[in-house]
């Protein structure tokens, strides 16, 4: 440590400069595009206004936004049952499918390249184009599923999108094909990192295919583990693209990102209302985020 | 009714009242529909409107018509409009969702002179927020174009005008005239006519009414009538602009008809889009749809079959309010608070508020109608002939629940509680009364 001292006392004036520049503007950036907004929405969460005219017109109203969304705001209680259903998914299908597929992929396998490029795929849709997607195969009358199953005519008909018991699988089987290529990625970049004398070494030792992955891969892929399971827990929580496009995230696709955006995009809106629903998702992420950050930090010390 | 006190919209004068006295002011006959008159000249040069007729230079002009085929009719407008005023103009596209969603940063930034909107409370709630600047003067001279049903559509709610219509659509019950002749159908006027149609077209084996709920607002068409049917126009207003309460039994009894009519309505409404519900009317699966020209036409339009395709008025349910109310969304413009150029858009506003001009822009779109009332129908095709006598024989117009209610309580409250009705009838009765104290909450700020 006291070497690290005297090197910084050993800097010139024009390095403090570019330090100055090279970790000053991303904080200022920070501050001011990140945190004075987030802690904005906080304020405004106590206020009542509907963005029109100056910071006069905000009227003070206390915790009332809070009592309100708890009490008189039938969409909520759903929305956190349906975020929680989606990170269980999430949990249980595209990381260890991703971890799958990624093992499968590593081992160089004929058209490997082929593959890797089919399972990445939908990654790189645009949203537009899975929503479109989501009517051609789940349309009542004319979608793909209910036309090869036979399940077009009013009496036998299968609402995938409109009941709400199905369409939020539904969708989820989307959400998680798409998911599932990006964590194959996350792991099979983590698998080319794996020191292939580990494996040597384990092989040499008797170990069989299973036992060197369980005891000697996957070991050594915890740094990939923690990314994968923090960009789990971040895209349960911003999860909205997909659900907004099929119907706005209404009818038994709500999730906490879209009641947001029902209350402050449009034409008109409830600044105070949709802000105490950001701050309660913000405390939620940081609930997440910040146990994250305190391991990775210990840990680099 | 306690709420009312508290409603921004409760005032000592009636909305009524207001209309009176300023049609009085604007010297306008009270009923039917005023002839060509003498202030309708459709050019407004050397006009009477004050110095506007001598108005010059450029104005500007917020489009949301940013689809080819509007953005093509703008474009031909406004050339023809720079030759009609001696204007210059200049128009401002953006894209048609955004346009909206953006609607109040753009009015308190620099927006255009004048710009595209809807008639209704959705026009009404920017006028009360001091967003936009009467029309009054305008409205001098393009007076006796208008219709009194659409002249009510233009003003707030403080009785001045703030919108000058451009064209409107229909709502109504559209069918294919092919598969009704073949099966020997006629248009119901009573509900009781109405569920007995619907009942022979369930045993001809046809999903009576087809519907396509999945993006929230089609229902509202079917909700608007039903209410104005069974409680006239006045209450189904009042109710949208949050002066009457949802628990009130009128509106469960409205829920109630309706209850009856989702027994011959397509099942898997909500996850339908409207399109696929007019082409099951189209292809025969269906036997009506509740919808707007506007939507029905294009899908008949573009298969070819727009001469298969026709409409009837809902049915009465109440005789006391009959089939009085028709449902008909207007397009428009209004005038932004601080226009730079002031004279020049009321002189473009003026031109734009008569037949010729509305027909040029509707020259490219056969499922809409000039605003104005005496357009020249040459070009017109039926069903836009149609739309005029069904619209101007209406003793009241309504605009469409997110035109007639505000927007946050439509898109928070009732796109839900409408597609869980749809979904679950028997869900409505605890929902009104949850529909009733968010209305609260949301109509009180």
């Amino acid at each position: 440590m006291s070497r690290k001292r005297g090197k910084l006392r050993l800097l010139t004036g024009r390095d403090k400069a570019v330090l100055t520049a090279m970790a000053g503007v991303p904080a200022l950036l920070t501050t001011a595009l990140i945190w004075v907004p987030a802690l904005g929405s906080i304020v405004l969460s106590f206020s009542k206004w509907n963005g029109i005219g100056g910071f006069d017109q905000i009227q003070w109203i206390g915790g009332k936004n809070y009592y309100n969304i708890t009490h008189g705001y039938p969409p909520f209680a759903p929305a956190w049952h349906h975020n929680l259903i989606w990170f269980a998914v999430f949990v249980l299908i595209p990381a260890p499918l991703g971890l799958y597929l990624a093992t499968q992929l590593d081992k160089r396998i004929r058209g490997s390249r082929i593959y890797q490029n089919i399972f990445f795929l939908p990654v790189v849709l645009s949203l537009a184009l899975v929503g479109f997607m989501v009517e051609l195969i789940y349309a009542p009358e004319q979608g793909l599923i209910n036309n090869l199953t036979g399940h077009t005519k009013p009496g036998n008909l299968v609402d995938w999108i409109g009941n709400p018991h199905l369409n939020l699988f539904a969708v989820l089987t989307l959400a998680v094909w798409r998911q599932t290529g990006y964590v194959m990625i996350l792991w099979l970049a983590g698998l080319k990192a794996v020191d292939p004398a580990l494996r040597e070494a384990a092989a040499l030792d008797g170990a069989n295919e299973w036992q060197t992955f369980r005891r000697v891969v996957l070991p050594s892929l915890r740094p990939v583990t923690i990314v994968v399971t923090v960009i789990t827990v971040v895209e349960t929580l911003r999860a909205f693209d997909i659900v907004y496009v099929v119907n706005r995230g209404k009818n038994g696709l709500e999730l906490l990102s879209t009641l947001i955006t029902d209350n402050i995009v449009g034409e008109a809106i409830r600044v105070g209302f949709g802000s105490a629903l950001a701050s309660i998702l913000l405390v939620v992420s940081l609930l997440v985020i910040v146990p994250y950050l305190v391991v990775t930090f210990r840990r680099d010390d | 009714m306690s709420s009312a006190q508290n409603s921004p919209y409760a005032r000592g004068v009636s909305r009524r009242s207001l209309f009176r006295g300023a049609v009085g002011l604007a010297g306008v006959s009270a009923l039917g529909i005023p002839a060509l008159s003498a202030c309708s000249s459709s050019k407004s040069s050397g006009g009477t409107g004050g110095d506007a007729g001598a108005a010059t230079g450029t104005v500007t002009i917020g489009s949301n018509g940013s689809d080819p085929v509007p953005k093509k009719a703008f474009a031909d407008l406004f050339a023809a409009a720079n030759t009609a005023t001696g204007l210059t103009t200049t128009v401002n596209t953006v894209d048609h969702n955004t346009f909206q969603q953006n609607i109040s940063t753009y009015l308190q930034g620099t927006p255009d002179d004048i710009f595209t909107w809807f008639a209704g409370y959705r026009m009404q709630f920017f006028a009360q927020q001091g967003l936009l600047h009467d029309v009054n003067d305008v409205w001098d001279k393009i007076g006796g174009n208008f219709s009194d049903a659409i002249k009510a559509q233009s003003k707030g709610l403080d009785g001045k005008y703030y919108f000058v219509p451009d064209y409107y659509y229909p709502w109504g019950l559209f069918y294919s005239k092919s598969l009704w002749s073949s099966k020997g159908y006629t248009a119901p006027t009573t509900w009781d006519d109405f569920i007995t149609l619907c009942k022979k077209m369930k045993s001809d084996g046809l999903s009576p009414v087809a519907l396509g709920e999945q993006d929230g607002w089609p229902a509202m068409g079917t909700f608007d009538y039903i209410n104005m049917r069974t409680n006239g126009y006045q209450f189904h207003i009042e109710l949208m602009q949050g002066k009457q309460a949802w628990t009130d039994a009128k509106v469960k009894a409205t829920f109630d008809h309706w209850t009856e009519l989702l027994g011959y309505t397509s099942p898997g409404a909500n996850g339908r889009k409207w399109q696929d519900a007019v082409t099951m009317v189209m292809n025969g699966q269906a036997g009506m749809c509740v919808h707007g020209l506007d939507q029905a036409g294009p899908v008949f339009q573009q298969a070819g079959k727009s001469d298969d395709l026709d409409f009837f008025a809902f049915p009465a349910i109440d005789p006391a309010n009959g089939q009085d109310a028709v449902e008909a969304p207007i397009d428009g413009w209004m005038m932004s608070k601080k226009p730079k150029n002031h004279d020049g858009a009321v002189k473009l506003l003026q031109w734009l508020g008569t037949a010729p001009a509305q027909n040029t822009y509707l020259a490219s779109s056969p499922n809409d109608v000039a605003a104005a009332s005496n357009p020249d129908t040459s070009k017109y095709n039926t069903l836009q002939k149609k739309s005029i006598e069904f619209v101007s024989s209406a003793k009241q117009i309504s605009q469409f629940m997110d035109r007639d209610a505000n927007p946050t309580f439509v898109s928070t409250v009732m796109i839900p509680a409408l597609q869980k009705f749809i979904g679950d009838p028997t869900s409505i009765g605890s929902a009104l009364s949850d529909i009733e104290s968010q209305k609260k909450t949301i109509y009180a700020g």
